[in-house]
């Protein structure tokens, strides 16, 4: 169902500019190491999340292939723009809940894909995404449960160039296209009691910052969505905050137990600051 | 380090890959005769290897009565030797333009090795944006696809004259119609029509034989497919697939596998099947009808996927 989008301007916040200088710095120095750099392979994209890995989560224990999560991704990427990646939860294996999922590509300019919160009672099972993979890297999900622990799922892909290379095949649609968004609700096949699947489309060219303008030789800065949140009336059912790795037209698709009959909303910004939000009534039948 | 440091290095790389004459091609693209002042190469239905040195898309060339003009320049520096040593053996006239029919490495890797024929490379006016923002990457996995040897000399150089629209070029008592396309293969798809002998050059445009491969727009080519087929031509060169073939007879297999991969991912995404799982079996039926199929349909829908969504 199309929808009504409203567009705000706000201030940029310091974090977005802080991001968006980080990733223009580490875009120059991509490009610049681009002639020099061999295939990554298993060990050394290990090497890098080695190195980034206290960064991103401290020194606190990381258990890996718990089953608490699972990350999916084709062996070898068709389109390195648009990577499908499945992260799915096991309940079972967590039964205090996951509070936060990280996504992370070893060998990106911002490895740091996304960071999805997952509301607390909202019933997650499965989130899918695409993604821009810029070499052959492992891709992992580190799930955080409410009691602190870290769990982590990973594979290895193969691709090359989705962040450097294939910006918008069309790039002036992109940019008319703007904000534009797309909810569609079904029924879900994740889990038999009440949860429903959504999918949520965003039109953004998601600019990678890796791109000049021909003209200047300036590099185009980054402009990319970085923050997002669907909720049902107060209630949040999945926030993400994310970078230039997800995919230009930035796409989830995730299950969740619906309550009640209140309308689902979304909010998302991006690094300009540009704020889009929609509204849409629940459409699927749930039993309450 | 900075642009004119890079472009230093590239420019250092090409001269010194003249000054070590690469070693004699193992395929040799040699341009035939199509007709009075027409001529092209048939590049090979294969994926660029070293074995086949990167001539895999089709190259023309038009002889006017004051100079001539070649469309798009191979896919290795050493491919373009070979071409620019084709068109002497077929003419003295100055090489006035090298046209670009798009972005793709397979058509202009060998642009470097036109520099000293003082040929104005020509190309869509999306071109120069899009090598902007792919070439450093071409360049990098082409080392690996193709390997150092082959990659020697390659430069990514872009237009300088642009066309945005249609443009008349003059070859002297021969006349050529550029046209640039909407998004379609590229969104910097450029064709050419010899007026004389009413040759039409696709570009990628046309596929023969070579399943297409999608980097612009499935619904902006599809939208097309019909202007391109009202062109009045005697024969067409496809980007890739024999030439000449019959026009618009050519524009047939592409139509059909442009509507089936269509109606197969639009069935899909209205049934709610994930892209991972859509992609996987749509388009299958025209398996059995292209070369390199497995190599680029799962691409294709993946591409396409993400574009039909949104209908």
């Amino acid at each position: 169902m199309p929808a009504k989008v409203k567009v705000k301007r706000q201030a940029v916040s310091p974090v977005a500019h802080y991001l968006t200088l980080l990733v223009f710095a580490l875009g120059v120095l991509v490009v610049l190491t681009a002639y020099a750099s061999a295939q990554q392979t298993p060990a050394s994209s290990e090497q890098v999340w080695l190195s980034l890995k206290d960064d991103v989560f401290g020194d606190r224990a990381i258990v890996l292939d718990d089953g608490v999560v699972r990350v999916e991704a084709p062996k070898r990427a068709q389109d390195a723009a648009i990577v499908p990646v499945d992260i799915f939860l096991d309940p079972a294996k967590a039964p205090e809940g996951v509070k936060t999922v990280t996504m992370i590509i070893d060998v990106n300019p911002a490895p740091v894909a996304a960071k999805f919160d997952i509301g607390k009672d909202a019933g997650i099972t499965h989130i899918s995404t695409r993604v821009r993979v810029n070499d052959y890297s492992y891709i992992r999900a580190i799930a955080e449960t409410a009691d602190g622990k870290l769990h982590m799922s990973q594979t290895f892909i193969k691709a090359s160039g989705g962040c450097s290379a294939p910006a918008a095949k069309n790039s002036k649609e992109a940019l008319a296209a703007m904000g534009q968004m797309k909810l569609r609700q079904f029924e879900s096949t994740e889990n038999m009691s009440k949860a429903e699947e959504l999918q949520l489309m965003i039109r953004h060219p998601n600019n990678s910052g890796l791109q000049r303008d021909p003209l200047t030789q300036y590099f185009i800065p980054a402009h990319f969505v970085d923050k997002l949140s669907v909720s049902q009336g107060d209630r949040l059912i999945l926030a993400m905050e994310g970078g230039i790795s997800i995919s230009e037209d930035p796409n989830f698709r995730f299950d969740f137990t619906a309550q009640g009959k209140e309308p689902l909303k979304v909010i998302a910004s991006d690094t300009e600051g540009k704020q889009f939000e929609s509204e849409w009534p629940l459409t699927t039948p749930v039993s309450n | 380090m900075s642009t004119l440091t890079r472009r230093q290095i590239l420019g250092w790389a090409a001269s010194s890959a003249l000054i070590h004459t690469p070693a004699r091609a193992a395929v040799e693209p040699k341009l035939s005769a199509l007709a009075d002042g027409v001529y092209a190469f048939t590049g090979a239905e294969e994926m660029m290897e070293p074995a086949n040195q990167g001539a895999i898309c089709n190259v023309g060339l038009i002889v006017g009565t004051e100079s001539a003009a070649l469309i798009d320049s191979g896919g290795s520096y050493l491919e373009g030797v070979e071409l620019l040593r084709a068109v002497r053996e077929i003419t003295d006239k100055p090489l006035r333009y090298l046209i670009n029919t798009h972005m793709h490495p397979d058509h202009i890797f060998g642009n470097a090795a036109f520099k000293e024929t003082g040929a104005q490379i020509v190309g869509h006016t999306n071109l120069p944006a899009a090598l902007e923002a792919r070439g450093a990457f071409y360049l990098q996995s082409f080392r690996r696809q193709l390997g150092e040897e082959l990659m020697r000399g390659v430069e990514i150089i872009p237009p300088t004259v642009l066309v945005a629209d249609r443009t008349e070029l003059d070859l002297g008592d021969r006349k050529l119609d550029l046209r640039a396309w909407q998004p379609a293969h590229t969104d910097n798809d450029l064709t050419v029509m010899d007026r004389t002998s009413g040759t039409f050059f696709a570009g990628d445009l046309v596929f023969l034989g070579h399943l297409p491969t999608m980097d612009g727009s499935l619904l902006g080519w599809m939208r097309q497919l019909d202007e391109l087929a009202a062109i009045a031509a005697s024969g067409v060169v496809p980007g890739h697939g024999p030439s000449p073939s019959a026009w618009p007879d050519a524009i047939a297999p592409e139509r059909r596998y442009f509507e089936t991969l269509a109606s197969d991912l639009r069935a899909a995404i209205k049934a709610g099947v994930p892209l991972a799982e859509a992609v996987t079996t749509a388009g299958q039926s025209e398996r059995a009808k292209w070369k390199l199929f497995d190599e680029y349909n799962e691409r294709n829908a993946t591409t396409a996927y993400a574009e039909l969504e949104w209908e």
